[in-house]
């Protein structure tokens, strides 16, 4: 039997597969541990995290939409020293760091969110000393907080400045995750990789907006919401198609992602690894499914090595 | 524990106006749940991403039958009403805390159910007052209390048992009423048109019968918790409120059915408790209505 090469590398980390969890589906995974062994992912991303906590939105936060939904959860979170503590200790633990037949172990992305520069500063400066938090993820897309979050990744200029700021202090590799609530995200990636980003994140919730006709009034108490699901992966695999000719650093490829083949759309767009997101609200193991259904497209396909597909449909 | 389970559909029958009753096959979460604890539903039609928090309203470990009763509220329970005998619909549960059945020892108990509130409320009657757990799940109160009476050595066991739990269900309807007849115990029955029992609320009904209680759990909507928070406060009675709120996850991790909590909460550190994780039962104290 012929051996299929899972393993890419981004940005200078070796991941044992392409396939990652999306922030904020996944919290940090203490959750989904109940339902599978998480050492089977390429890696973990956590749900983002700021210096200090933060309450988030009213409820209703969520509605469900066609293959799809909105959510407004304003990016609570219980601030950086308890998820130092609680989260990555966990992660620390039952991440084992040379898991499997690859002898990689599972990675752990820390998502980093912020309402100013300084905030953004403040949080990564401090995960410099964390030793589990293998890459840096930072969110200058969230629709659903009124300052930070969107406000800093819709402008080249304001793109381009917070990732050097953000480059320069930080330890870890840094991704840059980007909205798609632009008129032509090819320009935000320019700008993160002039900044001096090492990879993108792609692409953020769509922002949304859902009304119940029989209450007349908005279905979320926030009015608009990020959508996510399968019904914007179409938009995300040309996003991130257009992004892989425009910029050399890898591409994670998220949005929608519910099956290997979606999965495999991505990476034959441009994606060098890819998230799966809202799906594991409704099946908690679709990460695992899609790896394995990606270990079995190679060996239909007799490939030997998943880099192989990266960037093949031109 | 957490169980996915596809479960077999044994019957889906409407017992009222949009209501339905779905008995299922589900041994693991059947085994597994107390009462006040909810099962995730999932839709089969796959563009429904999300499941459906529904909750237990019978389940007996002795022959892995799970009771769910639902009012229709959109497409996906709209869905599930059209379920036929021998038809699989996966689950994912039991979740959440549930209610805290040891405080009921031997005191007076109200269970109060509103609406779509009172299905949880059954299978809570039925482990409070069943003596040898039988039909239900493995856990009996009746059964705790005597051999809480054997260990203090008060008297005969049997007797001083029978006197230990004191249930009413009190239930609150708009009009047409469903499981009543299933209760196990006393009932008081209030309506909104007057139709049956005492016309207005519970607490109306409550007041009408000149009842007290030492224990409240209740479930139903915000207004009719709201007003139980209160009448606990005054009457200084100790009050267990189920919550629900739109979840997405149903396991703890998206942060989508929080509550605002009187405290900061310590998986949160601000003041917002997930209604899946540490609710859907809280003291009326613990959170804000």
């Amino acid at each position: 039997m012929t051996t299929h090469n899972m393993s890419v590398d981004l940005c200078g980390v070796r991941l044992k597969n392409p396939v990652m969890t999306a922030s904020g589906t996944f919290g940090s995974g203490i959750e989904f541990s109940s339902f599978f062994d998480l050492n089977r992912l390429g890696a973990v991303v956590t749900k983002g995290v700021s210096s200090v906590p933060w309450e988030g939105n009213p409820t209703p936060r969520i509605c469900e939409t066609p293959s799809g939904m909105l959510n407004a959860i304003g990016l609570q979170n219980p601030g950086f020293d308890v998820f130092a503590k609680r989260d990555l200790g966990f992660l620390e633990e039952t991440l084992r760091p040379d898991e499997g037949s690859s002898g990689i172990g599972t990675k752990v992305i820390v998502n980093v969110c912020g309402h100013s520069e300084e905030e953004y500063v403040d949080c990564v400066t401090k995960l410099a000393a964390e030793k589990r938090a293998d890459l840096l993820e930072i969110n200058i897309s969230c629709p659903n907080v009124k300052e930070g979050g969107i406000a800093f990744g819709t402008d080249p200029k304001g793109v381009e400045r917070i990732t050097s700021v953000i480059r320069k202090i930080a330890r870890q590799p840094v991704i840059m995750k980007l909205s798609p609530n632009v008129t032509d995200i090819t320009e935000i990636a320019k700008a993160a990789q002039a900044g001096g980003a090492d990879a993108l994140s792609m692409i953020n919730t769509l922002t949304g907006m859902k009304i119940d006709v029989e209450r007349r009034a908005f279905a979320l108490a926030n009015k608009t919401g990020g959508l996510s699901g399968p019904a914007i992966h179409p938009v995300a695999v040309r996003m991130v198609y257009q992004c892989a000719k425009a910029v050399q650093i890898p591409i994670i490829g998220m949005g929608g992602i519910r099956t290997a083949a979606d999965a495999l759309e991505m990476l034959m767009a441009g994606a060098t690894a890819v998230s799966v997101g809202t799906a594991s609200f409704h099946d908690q193991t679709t990460a695992l499914s899609v790896i394995d259904g990606i270990r079995e497209y190679l060996e239909r396909h007799q490939i030997a090595d998943v880099r192989e597909l990266i960037g093949c449909v031109e | 524990m957490k169980y996915r389970e596809f479960a077999k559909v044994l019957e889906c029958v409407r017992i009222g106006n949009d209501i339905f009753s779905l008995k299922l096959a589900a041994e693991q979460i059947a085994s597994a749940a107390k009462p006040g604890q909810f099962v995730s539903v999932y839709a089969n039609d796959s563009a429904r991403l999300l499941p459906r928090p529904i909750s237990v309203c019978e389940a007996d470990v002795r022959s892995g039958i799970l009771r769910l009763v639902f009012r229709i509220a959109g497409a996906g329970t709209r869905e599930f009403s059209r379920l036929e005998e021998g038809e699989r619909v996966m689950l994912v549960g039991p979740l959440g805390n549930g209610f805290p059945l040891e405080r009921a020892e031997a005191k007076r108990v109200f269970l109060i159910g509103g609406g779509i509130g009172i299905p949880p409320m059954l299978e809570l009657a039925k482990r409070l007052t069943s003596a040898d757990g039988e039909g239900t799940g493995s856990f009996s109160m009746l059964e705790l209390a005597k051999r809480l009476r054997v260990c203090d050595g008060e008297g005969d066991a049997e007797d001083q048992a029978e006197r230990a739990v004191d249930v009413k269900a009190v239930l609150g309807y708009r009009d047409e009423r469903f499981l009543l007849e299933d209760f196990p115990c006393e009932t008081v029955v209030a309506t909104e048109d007057g139709s049956f029992g005492t016309r207005g609320t519970v607490l109306d009904a409550i007041r009408a019968h000149g009842l007290t209680a030492d224990v409240i759990y209740a479930c139903g909507p915000i207004p009719m918790l709201r007003a139980l928070k209160q009448y606990a406060l005054e009457s200084g009675t100790e009050c267990w409120l189920s919550m629900e709120e739109k979840m997405a996850c149903g396991i703890g991790a998206c942060l989508s059915c929080v509550c605002r909590s009187a405290e900061i909460d310590e998986h949160s550190q601000v003041k917002n408790k997930r209604v899946c994780t540490e609710g859907p039962v809280f003291l009326s104290t613990e959170i804000e209505l």
